[in-house]
């Protein structure tokens, strides 16, 4: 899986913890400009690793081995608590102002007028601009769309995604994705998505990469992957998408 | 687009009506500033309440019991003791507040450095620290009081030295513990400026675990004041001080008890206000 014109690059890459205990081990993957890559794979599978040493966000005690990164174009992160990444003692609005004011080399107020620009095309509510507020006064989904505007705010190349829709309702995840669609077919950045969820990631990505105890198992398009599984682990995870009832259908006919 | 669960209003809420009814449902902060306001109103009109100088003395009236005249009795020398123990509050709270500040400031700066930071920071501050714990507080307090000189100038730099430390531990803990939280890492790799996280965010986040710790440690600066004063390395006659008070009393404990036992009180009394208010706050923080 070679792109044209990669704008992440990683070649590889090994992490392991102080302990030695190897987490991820010699992962490479590359994204095109542009691109959508999922990283699927169960809870300790080393993807959300993978993903943040991109950001040389690594825990501490957790130390990149060997391998190497390269990442053409700013890269700028979603959490999967967005809670939890916003500053729960600072109005959403000044956080994101904050940003724009540092990433864009713009005045004050001029990074204010971006910031509204920024609440608008995230379809965030209009009583913000006049209003600010504190994270604990919004719902989840809308603490995760300020973060998606914060990140879009240092206007990235490449939009990595840990779990972003994970901690969120059903009905939110979905306006979540869609956004985040949007604004990619908007915007044209990249996005690597990591998620535990089969059927988001290929929803969103056109590539996908299948981790399994910090190694890639399987990789491809997520089309001819899903419908033509070679590795039994990604054959497990399709099976785990749980089916609706078709109780609808059975009585409809 | 389609309607979303977004278009619904923002959680509106009255803040003041909440947080003035979140302070009546803490009794302990409730009860807590009142006696401090009463103590603190006190002090300050102490020149109204009383028609008594601290130390007019009249020998021709001395060691009487309370009485309509004199509310707490007189002392040796015929000074009226209420008058003394509103006049000693004043003494005793000032200092008490203004040797607070410069450890607290310190302390919270250097403990949001140690923890944000860690690595040769930490070790250093730690460092320090430590070898200031390892010492009997009393020992250093009364080591630096007497090579300062006696009087307040020395109450104020043995605080300086020895007071932040409580701080700098509290705030070392609680800033690493922040460090980990994902908003902080957020901020850093989106471009923020350590020096703008640490006060604009971190800060705002540790202070109100700051503001506990000011009211139990200002009990202890306040009990070192008066023990200072007991041992006459504090603040010195006739400046109204209740550990003078304590001390001059000591000689007349089995005729005029309360000499000794009203300032004594007055200290208890300061220290269950200020802790109440400690816990108090520690409740309503931790609650919201």
């Amino acid at each position: 899986m070679i792109s044209m014109n990669p704008i992440l690059e990683i070649e590889g890459l090994s992490l392991a913890a102080k302990s030695k205990k190897q987490l991820v081990t010699n992962v490479s993957l590359s994204v095109g400009a542009g691109e959508s890559l999922g990283i699927v794979g169960e809870s300790g599978s080393g993807k959300s690793l993978t993903l943040r040493s991109i950001l040389g966000l690594l825990p501490r005690g957790v130390e990149q081995v060997s391998g190497v990164i390269k990442c053409d174009g700013r890269a700028a992160m979603i959490f999967q608590d967005p809670r939890g990444a916003l500053d729960p003692l600072c109005p959403v609005v000044r956080q994101l102002a904050e940003v724009v004011y540092y990433r864009q080399n713009v005045s004050r107020r001029a990074s204010r007028t971006i910031a509204l620009e920024l609440l608008e095309m995230l379809g965030l509510p209009d009583s913000l601009k006049h209003t600010d507020r504190y994270p604990s006064q919004l719902s989840g989904g809308q603490c995760q769309r300020i973060v998606i505007a914060i990140a879009l705010a240092c206007k990235p190349g490449i939009l990595l995604c840990d779990e972003p829709t994970t901690a969120l309702d059903v009905t939110v995840q979905q306006q979540i994705i869609e956004t985040i669609t949007r604004l990619q077919s908007e915007l044209g950045f990249a996005i690597v998505f990591v998620t535990h969820n089969l059927a988001i990631a290929a929803a969103m990505c056109s590539k996908l990469c299948v981790m399994k105890e910090g190694k890639i198992v399987e990789r491809g398009d997520s089309l001819s992957l899903l419908q033509n599984p070679q590795d039994p682990y990604t054959q497990m995870l399709i099976n785990a998408v749980l089916p609706l009832p078709e109780f609808e259908r059975s009585a409809g006919v | 687009m389609k309607p979303t669960l977004l278009d619904l209003p923002l959680q509106a809420d009255d803040k003041n009506k909440r947080i003035i009814n979140r302070i009546l449902n803490t009794p302990s902060l409730l009860v807590g500033s009142i006696m401090l306001i009463i103590l603190v109103g006190l002090a300050v009109l102490a020149p109204f309440i009383s028609p008594y100088h601290p130390s007019d003395q009249n020998l021709y009236a001395i060691l009487q019991p309370p009485s309509s005249e004199h509310w707490l009795g007189t002392d040796q020398l015929g000074r009226d003791l209420f008058t003394r123990l509103i006049y000693a509050a004043r003494t005793d709270l000032k200092i008490m507040v203004l040797a607070e500040i410069i450890p607290f400031c310190t302390g919270v700066f250097l403990g949001m450095l140690a923890g944000y930071y860690g690595k040769w920071i930490d070790t250093l501050i730690t460092l320090v620290t430590d070898t200031f714990i390892a010492f009997p507080f009393y020992l250093i307090v009364i080591i630096v009081a007497f090579a300062s000189g006696a009087g307040q100038r020395g109450l104020y730099i043995t605080f300086i030295l020895v007071g932040w430390i409580v701080y700098a531990r509290v705030i070392k803990g609680l800033s690493a513990s922040f460090r980990k939280q994902e908003w902080v890492a957020s901020a850093q790799t989106l471009g923020i400026p350590g020096v703008k996280i640490i006060l604009r965010h971190l800060l705002p986040n540790v202070l109100p675990q700051a503001v506990v710790v000011l009211m139990t440690d200002m009990v202890g600066l306040l009990v070192a004041i008066v023990t200072l004063g007991y041992l006459g390395i504090g603040i010195a006659p006739p400046t109204p001080d209740w550990g003078t008070m304590i001390s001059d009393g000591q000689s007349f404990i089995t005729t005029a008890w309360w000499l000794s036992a009203v300032p004594g009180l007055a200290v208890v009394y300061t220290g269950i206000a200020l802790s109440l208010v400690g816990d108090g706050l520690a409740d309503l923080w931790r609650r919201k």
